[in-house]
C-alpha cells in the first residue's frame, strides 16, 4: 500500500484533503460569492450613505427633519404600528386554523394567503382605488358618509395590510405543522383552558418563528412602494411615506436629500437584518437542542 | 372510579374505527387494550379522555355521563406515546404545570405545589432532573415525567396511549414493570393501550383485546392467553402453525399446513404454537409429519426450528436446548414433527 510507512504527518494531510474541495474551486467560489456580495449589497449601500452626506451634516440633519420628511416619518411607522399588530393576530389564528384542523377549503385558504405574494403590489392598489374611490363601487356611499379612505391615510394603511398579509402566517404554518397538537393536547387533559394552552404552550413554542415572521412583515411594511403609491395620491406632508417622499425628492432633483431620507430606511434594513439573524440564530440553537433530543439514546 | 363507554361508535370518514364497542372498567382496574393498529383500541382511549368525540354511544365515569364534557373537565391524566412534554419548560414545570393552571380559587397555594412536585417527582424518581428540560433526558426518564405530570392533578383516572411504544426493548420492560408496582402503590384506575401482547400479558389485571374496531375477548391475562375465544386472539397472542385437520374418534389429527392457500369456510383448521411440538427421529405415532430442517437458530432461550413438509410448506418449531442436544440435529436432517396440543375453532 502507497500510504504504509509514511510519517503520520503527512498521512493526516491526505487524510484531510481527501475530504476538502481543491483550494483552487474553494478560493474560486468564496471570491465570486464575495465579489457578487460586494457589487450588489456593500456597493449601493455606501452609495445611499455617500450621496446623503454629500452635503454635509448640517445639509442631512436639515434635510430629515423638514416637516414634510418627518411627517413622512410617522406616516410610515403608523402604518407600519397598525399593519403588524393586525398581521400577527391574523397570522396566529391563520395558521392554529390550518395546521391544527381539517376542513374543506383548507388549499382554498393556503392559496388565498399567498395573493398578495403573487399579485403585483401595484394592482393591490388599484383594487383599493377600484373599491373605495370615487368611482369606485363603494365610493359614492363612502361619500355621502364623508369618509376618505383612498389618498388618504386608511387606504395607506389599508395597502400596507394586504401587501404584508402573508408574513407572519407563512412563517408560522410549517412550525406549527412540525410542533404537532400533542402538548396542546396534554395541556387541555390537565385542565388548562384554550387560552392558557395558547399563552404558556403554543406561544412559547413558535415564538421564535412569530418573531421571524414580525420582522420579515415590518420590514415590508416600512419599505412598501407600489401598492401606497397608487393609494396616496402624494399630498406633501400628508399621505406620503417614506418610500413616497423619496421619490418626490429625488424626482424634483434633491439628490442629497433624497439620498438623506433613503439612507434613513437603509438603516432599517440594516437593524432588520441583524435582528433577523439573531432570530435565525437563537431559533437554530433551539432546533438543535431538540434534535439532539431526537437523538439521544433511550438511556 | 369505574369507567364505562357504551355503544361507542366513531367513524373517519368511511372508516369504521369503533363498532359499537362497549367497555366496563372497574375502580382501581389496571386494563390493557391490545390490537394490531388500526383496531381502534388508541380512539377508544382518545374517547374516553374526551379527546375525542363518539358518533354515537356515551361514556360514563361513575356512572355519569360524561360524553359531552371536555378533556379539560373530565381530570383525567393522558400519557402519551411520545412523551408531549413542554419543550421550554424544565421537568419541574412540566410536573407542576397541571397545578398551576387551575383556576385562583382552587389553586393549592405555592409552597404546596412545591411539595407536590417533589413528591411526585420522588414518586418516579427523578426528583435530581428537576431544573433539566426534556430535551436533556432520555426516553424512559421522559415517559416517567410525563407519567408524575398526569398524576400531579389526581386524576381519577389514567389513561396512558402505547406509553413504552417508542422506547427501546430493555427499557420498556424495565418501565413497565415499574408501571405495574407504582399502580399497586397508588391504585388508580388505569386504561392503557398496546400492540405488544407480552407487555399486556405482564402488566395489567384485565386485557381487552380488539381487532377492527371490536372487542374480540376481554379476560384475565391468563384466561385470554390458555382460553383464546377466537382465531385472531391465538393468532395475536403468539406465533402459530396453522394445519388443516380431520376428526377421527375424537382425536384431532393434523394434516398438511396451511400456507397461505385460501380455505374453505367450513373446513376445520388446528392451530399449534411452535413450542408446543415435538420432534422425533423415528416414526411410531399417528399424528405425524415427516419434514426436513431447513434452518436452526440456537441462540436464545429456545432452539427456533424452520421445517418444511415434501411440498415446501414451512413448520416453526421451538424445542428446548437439551432436546436439541439430544437429537443432533442438522439442516438437511429428515424428521417426524408432532403436535402436543392443539386447538381448533
Amino acid at each position: 500500500m502507497a500510504t504504509t510507512g509514511l510519517p503520520g504527518t503527512t498521512l493526516r494531510a491526505v487524510k484531510v484533503a481527501a475530504r476538502r474541495d481543491p483550494a483552487l474551486v474553494r478560493s474560486g467560489l468564496i471570491a465570486s460569492g464575495l465579489c457578487f456580495l460586494a457589487l450588489f449589497l456593500v456597493l449601493p449601500l455606501m452609495a445611499v450613505f455617500a450621496s446623503a452626506f454629500s452635503g454635509g451634516i448640517a445639509a442631512y440633519w436639515s434635510a430629515i427633519t423638514q416637516p414634510e420628511a418627518l411627517s413622512a416619518v410617522r406616516l410610515t411607522l403608523l402604518a407600519a404600528l397598525i399593519a403588524v399588530p393586525l398581521n400577527v393576530v391574523f397570522g396566529l389564528a391563520a395558521s392554529w386554523c390550518i395546521a391544527r384542523f381539517d376542513f374543506t377549503g383548507k388549499q382554498l385558504l393556503l392559496t388565498l394567503i399567498d395573493v398578495p405574494f403573487t399579485v403585483s403590489p401595484v394592482i393591490s392598489g388599484m383594487l383599493f382605488v377600484l373599491l373605495f374611490g370615487a368611482q369606485g363601487v363603494f365610493g359614492n356611499w363612502l361619500i355621502d358618509h364623508n369618509i376618505r379612505i383612498v389618498f388618504a391615510v386608511p387606504g395607506i394603511v389599508l395597502a400596507t395590510i394586504f401587501v404584508t398579509f402573508p408574513f407572519v402566517a407563512r412563517e408560522l404554518i410549517p412550525t406549527m405543522l412540525a410542533l404537532g397538537s400533542d402538548e396542546e393536547q396534554a395541556a387541555l387533559t390537565l385542565g388548562a383552558s384554550g387560552w392558557r394552552t395558547f399563552l404558556r404552550v403554543t406561544l412559547p413554542n413558535v415564538k421564535w418563528s412569530l418573531l421571524y415572521g414580525v420582522i420579515l412583515c415590518n420590514a415590508r411594511a416600512m419599505g412598501e412602494f407600489g401598492a401606497v403609491s397608487v393609494v396616496s395620491g402624494h399630498i406633501r406632508g400628508l399621505t406620503n411615506t417614506m418610500p413616497l417622499y423619496v421619490e418626490i425628492l429625488y424626482n424634483d432633483y434633491q439628490f442629497s436629500s433624497a439620498f438623506a431620507v433613503a439612507s434613513l430606511l437603509a438603516m432599517l434594513a440594516l437593524v432588520t437584518l441583524v435582528a433577523k439573524s439573531i432570530v435565525e440564530w437563537k431559533s437554530a440553537r433551539d432546533l438543535e437542542a431538540s434534535r439532539r433530543r431526537e437523538n439521544a439514546d433511550e438511556y | 372510579m369505574s369507567i364505562e363507554a357504551r355503544e361507542i361508535t366513531k367513524r373517519f370518514g368511511s372508516f369504521v374505527a369503533l363498532d359499537r364497542v362497549s367497555l366496563r372498567v372497574e375502580a382501581g382496574e389496571l386494563v390493557a387494550l391490545l390490537g394490531p393498529s388500526g383496531s381502534g383500541k388508541t380512539t377508544l382511549l382518545r374517547i374516553v379522555a374526551g379527546l375525542e368525540f363518539p358518533d354515537s354511544g356515551s361514556v360514563l365515569f361513575d356512572g355519569q355521563d360524561t360524553t359531552d364534557r371536555s378533556a379539560q373537565d373530565r381530570g383525567v391524566g393522558f400519557v402519551f406515546q411520545h412523551y408531549a412534554l413542554f419543550r421550554h419548560m424544565s421537568v419541574y414545570d412540566n410536573v407542576a404545570f397541571g397545578l398551576t393552571v387551575k383556576p385562583r380559587r382552587e389553586r393549592l397555594p405555592a409552597a404546596k405545589i412545591k411539595a407536590r412536585v417533589h413528591e411526585l417527582l420522588k414518586l418516579v424518581q427523578l426528583d435530581w432532573l428537576a431544573s433539566q428540560y426534556p430535551s436533556q433526558l432520555s426516553g424512559g426518564q421522559r415517559q416517567r415525567v410525563a407519567l408524575a405530570r398526569a398524576l400531579a392533578v389526581e386524576p381519577r383516572v389514567l389513561l396512558l396511549d402505547e406509553p413504552f411504544g417508542a422506547l427501546d426493548a430493555k427499557v420498556r420492560q424495565e418501565l413497565r414493570r415499574w408501571l405495574r408496582r407504582l399502580h399497586d402503590e397508588i391504585h388508580v384506575t388505569s386504561i392503557f393501550v398496546t400492540h405488544d401482547q407480552e407487555e399486556a400479558l405482564e402488566v395489567a389485571d384485565r386485557v381487552v383485546v380488539m381487532n377492527s374496531g371490536r372487542i374480540e375477548q376481554e379476560g384475565s391475562p391468563n384466561d385470554v392467553y390458555h382460553h383464546p375465544a377466537s382465531p385472531f386472539v391465538y393468532r395475536f397472542l403468539g406465533n402459530i402453525n396453522l394445519f388443516h385437520a380431520r376428526m377421527e374418534d375424537g382425536r384431532v389429527l393434523i394434516s398438511e399446513p396451511v400456507n397461505g392457500r385460501p380455505v374453505g369456510p367450513s373446513e376445520p383448521l388446528a392451530y399449534v404454537r411452535p413450542h408446543l411440538m415435538n420432534i422425533e427421529r423415528q416414526p411410531h405415532k399417528p399424528n405425524q409429519l415427516a419434514v426436513w430442517v431447513r434452518h436452526i437458530n440456537s441462540a436464545g432461550p429456545l432452539v427456533k426450528v424452520e421445517l418444511a413438509t415434501e411440498h415446501g410448506d414451512q413448520i416453526h418449531v421451538e424445542i428446548s436446548h437439551e432436546r436439541y442436544e439430544e437429537l443432533g440435529l442438522n439442516e438437511d436432517d429428515a424428521v417426524f414433527v408432532s403436535p402436543r396440543d392443539v386447538k381448533v375453532f
